[in-house]
This record gives C-alpha cells, sequence and structure tokens, in this order.
C-alpha cells in the first residue's frame, strides 16, 4: 500500500455516481496525474480525500491509517495538504498571513498565551514569521508579503496557495490543475516547480491536470477517470496508447464517424 | 447633443433629489427642532444649517459630475441648487393653498416661516434663488485647489463645532478670571456665539490649519532625520499627551460630558466585543445585547445590598466572575449555532439576545432576578474608601477596561487564534481544510466576544446602581453592530471613533433624540457609498488603498470555473 490508497470508493450525489468503485494507490515519492474528461470525478475524488466530501462506499487509508470519517481539519494535520481549481486564497489578508494561517496546525500557542505574550508564544511566532518568509522566498515572491492576496497576478496567487499549502509540511500535495489559465511557458515553469517540491523537500504529489504536455511530462503515473471509473492507469507511454483512454477523450471510432455523416 | 441634454437632465434630477431631502427633513420636523440651537446668533440655528448644507451638497455633487470647464461646473451647481431650492418652494406652495398639518404634522407655521425667509408664498422666488447661490458656492467648494478647501473647510467645521456646542463649552469655560475666562469672553457672549466671536474662531482656524499644511512636511522631515531614539521619545510624548488630555476630560467637562463619556466607553467595550466576533471572525451577531445583559445581573447579584443581592461582594471580586460567567455563556451560545452560516445565522442570533431579556423579565424567575422591578441597590465601586460615585469617577474605570479589552483584542488579532478567525471570515471550507477546527475557534469567538461585553455589563450595573431587563433591548445590538461598521470592520481605533460618531454626538446634540434612528440610517447609508471601509478602516486595508496597485494586478481569477461533479 502507498503512501494513499483507495479502495472501492464510491461517492453518489442522489442519482450520480461521481465515483464508482474506485481503486486507487499513491506511491510514497511519486508525482502522480489524475486525468480525465469533464465531469469525470477527478475533483470529487480530492474531495473526499481531504474531508470535504463523505464517501458512501469504500475506505481510503493515508499511511495506512483510515481518514474516511475525519474531518478536513484533522486530515490537513495528518499531512495531506491541497490547492483548488477556482483558486481559494484568503483574499483579504496579506500574503504572508495566508502562509501563516497555513502553519495552523503546527503551531502551539494558546489563546491565553497570546494574550499574555508568553517567551513560548513569541518564539513560535518569530520562527513562523521567518518560515513564512522563507516560503514566500522558495515559490518566489519575496518581498511580496504585505500584498492583501487579492491583488497579486493571477499566475502569482497559484504559487502563493501552494505556499500556503505547502506550510502544513504536507507529506501529499494534491494539486487541482496546477497550470490552469497559464501560457506554455508559464506551465514550462510550473511543472519545474512541481519537479522541486517532490525532489528537495520530498512530498508526494498527486495532481489533476488539463494540459496534455504537462500531464506527460512530469507524470511518472497516470490514473485515468471517466464517468467515475478507473478505465486505464500507467506509464504516460502505456496512457497514451491505451485504447479505451483515446475512445474516452476522442469518442469511439463509430462515434466519431457518426459526427462526420 | 443630446447627450449634454441628458446630462443637464441629470443635474436637475440630482438637484431634485436633494430637495426631496429637504422637504423631507423639514417635513419630520428636524429643521424646526434643531433651530431651536443657535450656532451663530442672528445669523445661523442647526436646522438652517441643515438646509444649507444640503443645498451645498447638491451643488457639490452635481460639479463634480462630469467634465467640462469651471464655468459649466458652476453652471451645474447653479441648476442643481435652484432644483433643491424649487423642491423646497413646491413644499411652500403646496403649504399655503392646502393644509398640509392634517398629515404631517410637523408643517406649522414656524417651518414655513423659516423655509421661506418669512415671506409666507411670497418667498418662493427668494427660495429657488437662494438655493442656486448656495448650489453655486457647493460647486464652486469642487474648483478650490485642496491648500484652500482645507483650510477654508477647517474653519468653517470649526465654527459650527463651536457654535453647536456653546453652551457646553461656556460651562468648561466658566469662572470669573484666568485664561478659561479670557478665552470666553473673547468668543462668547453669555446667550451664544455672536457673529464676531464666530468670525474669530474661523480665521483663526483658517490660519492655524493653513500654517500647518505649509508647515507640515518640513516638520515631518525634521522629525524623519532625528535619530531613532529620539523619535521614539517624541512618540512617547504626544501619547502621554494625548493620555493626559483624557484623563482630564471628565473633570474639565463637568458631569454631562462625563455621562456621556462613559456611555461612550460602554459602547466601545461593547463594540471591541462584538467586532471580535463580526469584525474578525465574520460571525454576524444581532443578540449581543445579552452579554451586556449577562455582565451587568452577575455584578447586580453579587453585589447588590437589596432584595435580590446573593453575596454581598465588592464590585471587583464580582467583575472578574462576570467575565468568566459572560465567557461561558459565550461558550453555551455558540454551541446550537456552530452549523449555521451568514443570514441564518443573524436570525439565530437575533433570537438569543430577545431569550436573555425575556428570561430576566419573566415571573418564573421573578425571586431570582426581580422580573420587571428590577434589580436595585448595587452598590458603587470603591478602593480604599474612595468611591467611584458618579459618571466622573466611574469613567476612569471604563477608560482603564476598555484600554486593556482594546490590548487583549489587539494581541488576539494578531496571533495564531486571530489568523484563524480571519481565515475563516474569508472561507470557512478553506479555513477547515487548511487544519483549523471550526468548532473551537467559533467558540472562542462567542466567548471572548461576550467577555468583553460583559465587562461592558458590570460597570453599566455599578453606574446606575440598579438594572433592568428593559434597558437590554434589541437596539443596543443594532446601536453596537451599526458603530462598528462606521468606525470600521476589524478596525479597533474604529471602534472607538464610530461609538463616539453615534453614541457621543447624540447625546451631546439633545434635539437629535427624536430622530436618531434616522440620522443612524442616513449615516449608514452614506457610509457605505462614501466610505466602505469606515471612519477608522482596518490596518491592513488602509495600507492596501494608500498602496499604489502593483503593477499588471489581476483581481479576479480569470479562469472561468468549469464544471466538475
Amino acid at each position: 500500500m502507498g503512501i494513499l490508497a483507495s479502495q472501492q470508493l464510491t461517492k453518489r450525489f442522489g442519482g450520480l455516481i461521481a465515483l464508482s468503485e474506485l481503486d486507487l494507490d499513491v506511491a510514497e515519492r511519486s508525482i502522480h496525474s489524475i486525468i480525465g474528461p469533464n465531469g469525470a470525478g477527478k475533483t470529487t475524488y480530492f474531495n473526499c480525500v481531504t474531508g470535504f466530501y463523505r464517501a458512501e462506499e469504500g475506505r481510503t487509508f493515508f499511511n495506512t491509517q483510515p481518514i474516511d470519517t475525519l474531518t478536513p481539519d484533522k486530515i490537513t494535520q495528518l499531512g495531506i495538504a491541497r490547492t483548488y481549481q477556482n483558486i481559494r486564497l484568503f483574499a483579504n489578508m496579506t500574503c504572508l498571513e495566508n502562509i501563516l494561517v497555513g502553519m495552523h496546525p503546527h503551531l502551539k500557542s494558546s489563546w491565553m498565551g497570546a494574550i499574555l505574550r508568553t517567551p513560548a508564544t513569541r518564539q513560535d511566532e518569530a520562527q513562523a514569521h521567518e518560515e513564512a518568509i522563507r516560503l514566500l522566498q522558495f515559490v518566489g515572491q519575496r518581498g511580496k508579503g504585505d500584498y492583501l492576496a487579492r491583488n497579486l497576478p493571477y499566475g502569482e496567487q497559484r504559487r502563493l496557495e501552494v505556499a500556503r499549502a505547502l506550510a502544513s509540511r504536507p507529506k501529499l500535495l494534491l494539486l487541482d490543475e496546477p497550470t490552469a489559465g497559464m501560457n506554455p511557458r508559464e506551465s514550462m515553469d510550473t511543472m519545474a516547480f512541481i519537479r522541486r517540491l517532490r525532489d528537495e523537500l520530498g512530498i508526494t504529489i498527486l495532481l489533476i491536470e488539463h494540459n496534455m504536455r504537462v500531464v506527460m511530462g512530469i507524470s511518472e503515473i497516470i490514473t485515468v477517470l471517466d464517468f467515475g471509473q478507473k478505465i486505464a492507469e500507467g506509464t504516460p507511454d502505456q496512457v497514451r496508447n491505451d485504447p479505451r483512454v483515446i475512445e474516452a477523450y476522442l469518442g469511439t471510432r463509430r462515434g466519431v464517424a457518426g459526427v462526420g455523416a | 447633443m443630446r447627450s449634454d441634454r441628458g446630462s443637464w437632465g441629470r443635474v436637475i434630477s440630482g438637484g431634485l433629489i436633494f430637495g426631496a431631502a429637504a422637504v423631507f427633513v423639514s417635513l419630520v420636523g428636524m429643521v424646526e427642532a434643531l433651530g431651536v440651537r443657535v450656532i451663530v446668533i442672528g445669523v445661523i440655528d442647526f436646522g438652517r444649517l441643515l438646509l444649507l448644507l444640503i443645498g451645498l451638497g447638491a451643488g457639490y455633487q452635481a460639479a463634480r459630475r462630469g467634465g467640462g470647464g469651471a464655468l459649466t461646473a458652476l453652471l451645474r451647481g447653479l441648476l442643481a441648487g435652484a432644483a433643491t431650492g424649487a423642491g423646497l418652494a413646491a413644499l411652500l406652495v403646496l403649504g399655503s393653498v392646502v393644509n398640509l398639518r392634517g398629515m404631517f404634522i410637523n408643517a406649522s407655521p414656524a417651518l414655513f416661516e423659516i423655509i421661506s425667509f418669512g415671506r409666507g408664498a411670497a418667498g418662493v422666488p427668494l427660495v429657488v434663488a437662494a438655493g442656486a447661490v448656495v448650489g453655486v458656492l457647493g460647486a464652486a467648494a469642487t474648483l478650490l485647489p485642496g491648500t484652500v478647501r482645507g483650510p477654508l473647510g477647517a474653519g468653517v467645521t470649526a465654527t459650527i463645532v463651536i457654535g453647536l456646542f456653546q453652551e457646553l463649552l461656556q460651562i468648561i469655560l466658566q469662572g470669573e478670571e484666568g485664561v478659561r475666562a479670557a478665552i470666553r469672553q473673547l468668543i462668547f457672549v453669555p446667550e451664544g456665539l455672536p457673529p464676531r466671536g464666530a468670525l474669530e474662531v474661523f480665521v483663526v482656524v483658517l490660519v492655524a490649519s493653513a500654517l500647518w499644511r505649509s508647515r507640515r512636511p518640513v516638520v515631518r522631515s525634521w522629525i524623519s532625520k532625528r535619530p531613532p531614539r529620539t523619535q521614539r521619545l517624541l512618540r512617547l510624548l504626544g501619547l502621554l499627551l494625548a493620555v493626559a488630555v483624557v484623563l482630564v476630560l471628565p473633570a474639565a467637562g463637568g458631569l454631562f460630558v462625563s455621562q456621556v463619556l462613559v456611555l461612550v466607553g460602554l459602547y466601545t467595550l461593547m463594540g471591541l466585543g462584538l467586532n471580535l466576533e463580526v469584525g474578525f471572525a465574520g460571525l454576524l451577531d444581532l443578540g449581543f445585547v445579552a452579554f451586556f445583559a449577562i455582565g451587568a445581573y452577575t455584578v447586580g447579584l453579587l453585589t447588590s445590598t437589596g432584595q435580590y443581592g446573593v453575596a454581598h461582594w465588592s464590585f471587583w471580586a464580582a467583575v472578574p466572575v462576570a467575565l468568566v460567567v459572560s465567557l461561558i455563556a459565550g461558550f453555551l451560545f455558540g454551541l446550537p449555532i456552530l452549523r449555521i452560516r451568514g443570514d441564518y445565522l443573524a436570525i439565530a442570533t437575533l433570537g438569543f439576545g430577545e431569550i436573555i431579556r425575556l428570561l430576566a423579565l419573566s415571573d418564573a424567575l421573578r425571586p431570582w432576578f426581580g422580573g420587571s422591578q428590577g434589580i436595585l441597590a448595587v452598590p458603587k465601586p470603591n478602593i480604599g474608601g474612595f468611591e467611584f460615585s458618579g459618571p466622573m469617577q466611574i469613567f476612569y474605570i471604563t477608560l482603564v477596561s476598555s484600554a486593556f479589552i482594546a490590548f487583549v483584542a489587539a494581541r488576539l488579532r494578531d496571533s495564531r487564534l486571530g489568523r484563524a478567525w480571519m481565515a475563516m471570515r474569508e472561507d470557512e471550507d478553506v479555513a477547515e481544510a487548511m487544519g483549523i477546527n471550526l468548532i473551537n475557534v467559533k467558540l472562542l469567538a462567542y466567548g471572548i466576544g461576550g467577555a468583553f461585553a460583559g465587562m461592558g455589563g458590570a460597570i453599566f450595573a455599578a453606574l446606575l446602581g440598579s438594572i433592568f431587563p428593559h434597558s437590554f433591548n434589541l437596539l443596543i445590538s443594532i446601536n453596537v453592530l451599526a458603530l462598528i461598521i462606521v468606525g470600521g470592520m476589524g478596525s479597533l481605533p474604529g471602534v472607538v471613533v464610530g461609538s463616539l460618531f453615534l453614541v457621543g454626538l447624540p447625546e451631546l446634540l439633545r434635539e437629535f433624540s427624536d430622530f436618531r434612528f434616522l440620522v443612524y440610517g442616513a449615516a449608514l447609508i452614506i457610509m457605505m457609498q462614501v466610505k466602505p471601509a469606515g471612519l477608522w478602516p482596518a490596518a491592513a486595508v488602509r495600507r492596501e488603498l494608500l498602496k499604489e496597485e502593483p503593477v499588471g494586478a489581476v483581481t479576479e481569477g480569470p479562469v472561468a470555473e468549469r464544471a466538475e461533479a
């Protein structure tokens, strides 16, 4: 079993089956992608893992520990962090504050400590600030700590979101379309950045991505979803040539012909 | 040319809206009631000033809209002002033809005399002309450079303020000789502010303001060139000076001013508590008065020497208990509404405030809380024989506790908990996904916010010496909410500024009391239009407003959300 493992996971919304008996295993220190057409259930899977949704059936394990019944805050404390498809920063807080919120789980200070400003609290806060500034530098936003998050350009908002996720010191990072809305050059930068996260920080990466150049360029393993089911899994080369994947993306041969006729 | 005509039409309709406002304040009786307060003897009273300000506003507004040269702007002001005057003139004509008093009790002959300059229906052309003149003046204000407009505005404002509060100022400056008497005799006559005194005030403030404007950069650069230690010393000196001024306020202002200040202090305490809930944590609370009541009743029950007193403790022993009780009340209050968000939260909390008031009022609990009779004989606090017998002394308790509570609030704001509150305010789901335990954080917001208000309630009990359920009605909750909106959400100095404006000012202008909520409503609407972040915005907001937009800033995520199951 890898760092993250789901077994027979099923999630329904009324009559719609968003995830159907999904088995997924993410190996530690891998870069693993989930791809699939719109509505395939990719983000739903992220929401199940992070505790936003509760799957009706099946189980999910993180480091062999079941996490299905935990609330989002507990799951984050275990070491899973995520970013969002449509960026969800704390828009009216500064960049530094955004990152500091991300550090919440491993800061110790209590509210009484904060009022009295005990030496322990002061030390805790000073360290947190230092680390937050290091994280800002790491994502290339040195000196932007005082900007309100909503005033950053789009690409920097994406990177700030990653920095905020990293602040919780995750072992597993879920990235939901990290290159959405980026031009090819920015996408390449982001790819290199994701590789650095894994190589330098040793974080396992699970990402959802539509940009095939990114997916094929970065992934070590790819899982393909369609209508909530896993239809293929393997290395980029295996997936690229899988007939079912081609079918899901382009329609059946008959279907394509039908359109032409 | 069409669009040009359209824009002139807008100017006139804008002027008519101001005219409608003038008619409105006349018919609700404000003009006449405020007319009692003379600002400059023989020149203007508060009621007429209100109409004048509306006319000026019409001209100012019209001149600022749309381009064109100075002449066009003045012409716009003229038209808008005339339209405003026409509104009042229409009221005059109507009033002379039909008897309006059947419907509008305030449409009295005295009102018509004020509006028509004492000429009745014959004054119609005069009213329109006066409106036009005032409109041009309002428009002219937009054309003046800041270096002229600033000092001029300061001079006029100072004159109005001194005229408005002349009675109070004369009491403060009473005495036969000395500096106070000299100042009083220089500006005032016993009946009020004469034109000569008004002119003196105007000129002095104008010159002082102009001087300060021209010298400010010099002073700033002088200060910035001092060594850091001197700078710190200067800042400390300024702070000490401010503290000293505040400390002598009750002694200088007398009993009435002290009363008002204590009230401002109590609202500041409640405002700090509600600001923590609404401004920091984003939890709207319309039942906030409940915590104030709980603090008051706790102190009342623990200290009262009357029928319902249970312990006969001293005030100082009872206050910590009151804080703890209201803290726990906050936790309990938060429990059932943990999962409620947004508008529903407002309604649920509204219920809580009423429940507490009705419980205190109920017959079932009468043996303990005294029902509508309330709790009497709450003793005054005292330290070693010094009794805090009245507002002039209790002021210092409110001052110290407000300072302490504000300090606590500031520390919390800048802490891990404060950041968690703000994150929750911004996006509850994401905050939870950041590892924040929403339950803990919410309950702490309700508890600590409640304790702050409980502190206010405790002082309130000692101030009045008696507690009645009807003191704790919904309007207090709404007042507190209004004051933190006007002051600036999430801003600590904003709470003080807000309660000075919305609590202190109406108390000082007693004629206002009938129109209090009318003014509240108008103030809130104007605030939302003109200064949505409040009179004293929170630091982060202000920092951003002052800073230039970062190059290439994008404020919205450009990607359309993709539908994903």
